[in-house]
């Protein structure tokens, strides 16, 4: 039991004793010439700590390093498509300002994986933008310059109904990570080939994740007519955990078309165009 | 096991200590480049939708 102790220090005297020892070894005791017989618990202990210790690893890197790689890369890659609309359209700031643009442009949802639009929640940081891509598949949501899933079949952007759209909480650049921490009347601005549409946050709510009915055109009433334009942000809840959805909404407060720029709120926060 | 490795590494212990750090280095490289993403795309199933995806 007290074994390699004893013998270390009943051999000790040894030390001297041996000539035939050279070099470092030999400083170190007679013990230390013996090569440590190589035991399986000691391999198997040194496997699993190793082991534990790439778990660990992966979740830092999944967690992180990845999210931080796949934001920052999913966020550049919104800034481009946003530019490329803007880029495209002359600008024109009609005075139509006081009266607003009337009724907002809807567009026709897209192929599966193709981007449509770019999300911006000025709560989710000053430069928080994420690419909207149609589809809500892996990928769409796990791809580096998407990010953000529109539900196949829910309504588009302005129009009446539910905008529906989904993203990681954690993890794969977590789009949607500080959706808890949305404040009542929060802008929530999408903007798209046509224009900048503006929602206002209005609430959160958990839900199971069989709760489809959360992205119906009127919410939890399948069977209703809707007449509110809304906007539904969907991520699963509780962080870092899948077991359920957190549903923020947003109601629609206004459009304009891209040559009138951004609103002034989201103007500020763009680079200088 | 890994005294095993540390006994076949050759030099004094200051070559071995920089070669156990370029080692280091090189692994962590090449889980971060290589293995992880190939793990995440086995273990991630983190279903962040309502509904039947």
């Amino acid at each position: 039991m007290f074994g390699p102790i004893r013998i270390d220090s009943m051999t000790e005297p040894a030390k001297t004793e041996v000539p035939a020892l050279r070099g470092r070894r030999a400083q170190r005791g007679p013990k230390a010439r013996v090569r440590p017989r190589v035991s399986v618990f000691g391999v198997l202990g040194e496997l699993l700590i190793t082991g534990g210790v790439l778990v660990l690893l992966f979740l830092g890197w999944q967690l992180w390093w990845n999210d931080a790689v796949m934001a920052a890369s999913q966020s550049r890659a919104a800034e481009s498509i946003s530019q490329g609309w803007v880029d495209e359209v002359k600008p024109d700031p009609a005075p139509a300002a006081e009266t607003g643009y009337g009724d907002p442009v809807v567009a026709t949802a897209p192929a599966d994986q193709s981007a449509f639009a770019v999300l911006y929640v000025p709560r989710f940081g000053d430069t928080y933008k994420r690419t909207i891509a149609e589809g809500t598949g892996t990928n769409v949501l796990n791809s580096p310059d998407l990010g953000i899933g529109h539900y196949p079949g829910t309504q588009m952007p302005g129009e009446v109904g539910n905008f529906a759209i989904a993203s990681h909480r954690s993890a794969n650049g977590g789009g949607m990570h500080l959706i808890h921490e949305l404040q009542l009347g929060d802008a929530i601005y999408v903007q798209t080939a046509d224009g900048y549409y503006t929602y206002r946050f209005r609430d959160l709510e958990y839900v199971p994740p069989s709760a489809v009915e959360a992205i119906a055109p009127v919410p939890h009433d399948p069977d209703g007519t809707a007449v509110d334009r809304l906007i539904a942000l969907t991520t699963c809840n509780p962080l870092f955990s899948t077991a359920e959805r957190i549903i923020a909404y947003g109601v629609y407060e206004s459009w304009q078309p891209t040559s009138a720029g951004p609103p002034a709120e989201l103007a500020a926060l763009l680079p200088a165009a | 096991m890994y005294a095993a490795i540390w006994r076949l590494m050759p030099g004094p212990v200051w070559v071995r200590i920089l070669l156990v750090l370029v080692l280091l280095a090189a692994v962590l490289y090449s889980l971060a480049t290589w293995v992880f993403p190939w793990v995440d795309t086995m273990v991630n199933n983190q279903e962040v939708t309502v509904g039947a995806p």
